[in-house]
Formats: C-alpha cells, structure tokens, sequence
C-alpha cells in the first residue's frame, strides 16, 4: 500500500513521534501541513454529511427484528382500517349524490305533475293547440242538456282546460243550470252566443263534436234551432283561473 | 496546527451547509469517508515514523477513496454489494486498527 504507512523505519530515528508531532505543532506553514489540511477538510466534511443523512434516514436502522415486524404489522392494520374508511365514506358520498339526485328528480317529478294537475284543476292559466266553438242561439233553446253534453264529449276527447265565454273555467266540479236568458255555469250567468274554448288535439276535439247526432247536430237541431261554428287553432289561450277549493271532507290516503 | 484547522473546517462546512448525499452517491459515500480516515491514520503513522511525505499522502487519499468506490460499484454490479462493502470496511477497520496501535506506541511508548 501507497499510503505511507510502508514499514515504519524503526531503525533510524533521529526524533521520537511524540517529539516530531509536538515541534510540527509549533511550526505550521509548510505544504505537506497544507495538503494535510485540505484533505482532513474534505474527509470531515464528507464524514458529516455522511453521519447526517444517515441519522435523517434511519430512524428504525437500530430496532430487533420482531420489534420491527410489529411495527410493520400495525403499519399494515393502519392502513388497511384507512382504507376501510375511506370506501365508508365513498360509499357515504355516493349515496348522499344518489339521494340528492332522486331528490331532485321527484322535486321536478312533482313540479310537473302539479303543472299538470294545476291546468286541469283550473288554478294555473294554460295555452296550447285546440279549438274554439261558437254556439249561437238565436232563439235562446240552447241549454244545459246540450252544452253540458257537448262538455263530456270534450272531456272525453282529451280536453284539457276548458273555458266558456272567457268567464268561466270548466273543472270537474263544474255545475251546469239552465237560467233565464241561458246557463248558469257554477253561478255566473252566461248569455248566448256562447264560445267554448277547450285546449287538447284539435282534430280529436273537433271530431268529438261533429259526429252523426253529437252535439253539433243536437244543437242544430230543428226544434233548437243554434248554430255551432268550430274553429281549429295552433294557439288557445285560457286565462281564467279558479282558486283551488279545499276539499271539506276528503283527505289524502296516507301510504306511510 | 493547519491539518487540525482544516478537519474543524470541514466538519463545520458540512454542519452549515447540511448538503444533500446525492442518490448516485450515496452507497459510496461511507465506505469512502472510512478509505479516507485509513489514509488519514496510515499518513499520521508515518509523520510519527518520521517518512511521511505529503505527495504519498495525497496519492494514497484519492487512491483509497477511489479503490474503496471501485469496490462497492464493482460489488453492486456483481449483486454482492452489501458482502463487498462489509469485506472493505472489514479490512479497512484493520488497518486503521494496526495504524492507530503504531501512532499509540509512538505517543505513549506503550
């Protein structure tokens, strides 16, 4: 080996180590002292560096094994009971989604539906394609009988909003008396010509009236004596509402 | 006087900067800290002996640090790296062990 530590030659020396060291000491500067320091600069540093990113490392490097085992094994449950968790609580969001989401969609499912029942309960004003009929009644014959006859075959038809005379909507409660000078719809008196606007398929509507002893021919009747004049239309507009009546008597069926 | 300086240094440069052991460096960082410190003791053996000679010294430093580092990587490529390692600084901890007992004689006669 080249590292100068080749035999110590024992034989010869003029000066003890102890002695050379300590005169060295006395007298600093000279270039092996220099070299010698560079070098011990850099082992120290390395040897430092060294020391520190092994203690940063190596927190576990000094356990027994089986203490290291357990720590593995707990490490392990740990992380096996997080991941547990976390499908919980996935599993949590997802239902809570799945649940807003049905929320919603009976929320929407609910808003049509009173949409619906709203034009067919008369509270909401409706439009849409349908017809308008014209009943005049010059000798004042038309009654109840016929109008009342021509509103079931409108219903039947798929009417569905109805309204006469721009006054009075037609709902399921709707009562139909004969007066003086005409109807008396659900206790407004109307009078002659009557106009029957009714929301639903024109053609079906239309067809509802017209057939072989409908209510256009009972109408037209000789003894009676009106005219019925239906109009098909793209767009019929029925403004007029009703308060929706409380039902005194009758409550919902509960299924829960 | 000066070598002492440098080693305080040293040690003081790397607890100041606390420098990152690079990732290829790292297998071979200790066994060449341990190269260094035989070369170290080896050339203290020789100031003691009265043959030391700066020029050896630096020859024998960088040689170590480089055989030692040749070692490890030669032992890593072999896939006996962890055996190597310890087989080097086995023999390196020898001479440091004979060398520290020389420069203790020296010191102490004893």
């Amino acid at each position: 080996m080249s590292t100068g530590t080749d035999m110590p030659d024992e034989s010869a020396p003029q000066l003890t180590g102890r002695a050379r060291l300590g005169e060295r000491l006395k007298r600093p500067i000279s270039r092996g002292q220099i070299t010698a320091a560079v070098l011990l600069a850099v082992l120290g540093f390395a040897g430092v560096v060294q020391v520190q990113s092994i203690g940063a490392a190596d927190v576990y490097a000094g356990q027994r094994q089986e203490d290291l085992i357990q720590l593995l094994n707990s490490l392990a449950a740990a992380s096996q009971r997080t991941e547990n968790e976390i499908a919980q609580l996935e599993e949590t969001r997802s239902s809570l989604r799945n649940d807003t989401d049905s929320r919603q969609a009976a929320l929407e499912e609910a808003h049509r539906e009173a949409d619906v029942l709203g034009i067919l309960a008369g509270t909401l004003p409706a439009v849409g394609t349908g017809i308008v009929v014209t009943v005049q009644d010059p000798s004042g014959a038309v009654g109840t009988d016929q109008l009342l006859n021509g509103l079931e075959e409108l219903r039947d038809a798929g009417a569905e909003a109805i309204e006469i005379n721009e006054t009075v909507r037609v709902i399921a409660q709707t009562s139909l008396t004969d007066g003086q000078n005409g109807v008396i719809v659900d206790g407004v008196q109307l009078s002659p010509p009557y106009t029957i606007k009714a929301i639903g398929d024109p053609h079906t509507l239309a067809g509802a009236l017209d057939f072989t002893g409908g209510f256009t021919d009972a109408v037209e009747l000789p003894g009676i004596g009106g005219r019925v004049l239906v109009d098909e239309a793209d767009n019929v507009e029925i403004a007029t509402i009703r308060a929706p009546a409380p039902s005194e008597y009758a409550e919902p069926l509960q299924n829960e | 006087m000066i070598a002492g300086l440098g080693l305080l240094v040293g040690i003081i440069l790397g607890l100041m900067l606390q420098p990152d052991v690079p990732l290829w460096l790292e297998p071979y960082l200790p066994i060449a800290v341990v190269a260094a410190l035989d070369a170290v003791f080896g050339a203290l053996r020789a100031f003691m002996d009265g043959i030391f000679d700066d020029k050896v010294f630096v020859v024998s430093f960088i040689s170590n640090v480089l055989i030692a580092g040749l070692i490890v990587f030669l032992g890593d490529k072999l896939g006996v790296g962890g055996q190597l390692s310890t087989g080097v600084i086995v023999v390196l901890g020898i001479r440091i062990f004979s060398n520290v007992a020389a420069i203790r004689r020296h010191i102490f006669h004893a």
